[in-house]
């Protein structure tokens, strides 16, 4: 168990950022308070729900057909900042269906229900960190944060880590979309080489012949802070 | 969310609140997250009703050494989480926590267990941590 973990505030995107509009009333105006960590912060939950099967990993094969779509593996290791793998632990994605519909009562915007797919899906990494997806390549799809708004194709992320501090929900993107340079959400990450990061990398050594394209996508999260005594190493 | 997720203990007590806007308006997309390790390990999720902003849980009412409950706020328009604390006792809110602040962290009995709101935006915004 760590003591306390790294911060680094710039890593993280800005809560008060004006063109992504919802965000004008629900960022906090008054300064965020240091909270020193303590045992509440560097412990955690482990699993929330059931432990994962081999059928949450594979949103291809969670109803009686299959989904419509570009079948593709996205895989990857959950690291921290340190270098170390974080073993063990629940990586929880959801996505839009191939034509950019998600299943939620709030999304109607005029693109198909796919009967095959309700995009939810959970896994564990293994011993050495690694987690793996089977899915089918989500859609793009319009919201009304602004005049022909469109988020790019994304996934999105839940890792509880290992403990509360490490904490982390973001969204992976797919290269060559061209939606990037219009989106505020992906333009919210200020450093470009941190936005560059959110963008899964084609494998072809990963990718299935006649089965499926495959895409890897690392995610690190805050690592322990180096206690006086390693540092004077 | 699923069920059960929001009772963490099912002797517990019932802690409920709404969480409001900048205008004052409820969020009715919100899900929060409860952590605290007294009197034991506990974790809770708990998510607004649609149209409402209403969470609810079932939980232990955290004492000892680390009186509090760490909760996580998520939501549309939050590019990240936000962190606050629950305390049940005003002499457990700590010393660095501003005084003129410290009353948006304390729960209050409601005679049917405990009301905690939170504020993301506001004249008397809840206190969120750099965690």
């Amino acid at each position: 168990m760590a003591s306390s973990y790294v911060r680094d505030p710039d890593s993280q995107p800005p809560l008060d950022h004006p063109p992504y509009k919802s965000t004008a009333l629900r960022h906090p105006k008054e300064p965020l308070v240091y909270l020193p960590h303590e045992v509440t912060e560097v412990t955690g939950p482990q699993l929330i729900g059931p432990a994962p099967g081999e059928l949450d990993a594979d949103l291809t094969r969670q109803h009686d057909g299959e989904p419509i779509g570009e079948r593709i593996t996205i895989s990857g290791r959950v690291l921290d900042t340190a270098g170390q793998p974080v073993r063990e632990t629940l990586v929880e994605i959801w996505q839009a269906n191939s034509a950019g519909r998600y299943l939620h009562q709030r999304d109607n915007w005029p693109a198909p229900l796919d009967p095959n797919f309700s995009g939810a899906g959970r896994c564990l990494t293994d011993s050495e960190g690694r987690y793996s997806f089977t899915t089918v390549k989500p859609g793009p799809y319009p919201w009304g944060n602004h005049e022909n708004a469109w988020r790019p194709a994304h996934v999105h992320f839940s890792l509880l880590g290992q403990a509360f501090a490490q904490r982390l929900v973001t969204q992976m993107y797919f290269p060559g979309d061209p939606l990037f340079e219009f989106d505020p959400i992906f333009n919210s990450v200020r450093d470009p080489k941190a936005r560059e990061r959110m963008i899964a990398a084609f494998s072809m050594d990963e990718t299935q012949p006649d089965w499926s394209i495959a895409y890897e996508w690392d995610i690190v999260l805050r690592g322990p802070e180096a206690t006086p005594f390693e540092e004077s190493h | 969310m699923r069920e059960g997720e929001s009772v963490a203990a099912p002797d517990g007590v019932h802690i409920r609140g709404t969480v409001y806007d900048g205008d004052g308006a409820p969020v009715p997309d919100a899900l929060l997250e409860f952590w605290q390790v007294s009197p034991r390990e506990l974790f809770a999720r708990g998510s607004c009703e649609p149209g409402e902003g209403d969470y609810e849980i079932v939980t232990l009412v955290p004492g000892g050494e680390q009186p509090w409950i760490d909760v996580s706020v998520f939501a549309r328009g939050m590019l990240n989480r936000v962190v606050t604390r629950i305390y049940f006792v005003p002499d457990d809110v700590p010393d660095f926590v501003p005084a003129e602040r410290r009353a948006t962290l304390i729960a209050h009995d409601d005679g049917d267990g405990y009301r905690f709101d939170i504020r993301l935006q506001g004249p008397t915004e809840t206190v969120f941590f750099d965690v």
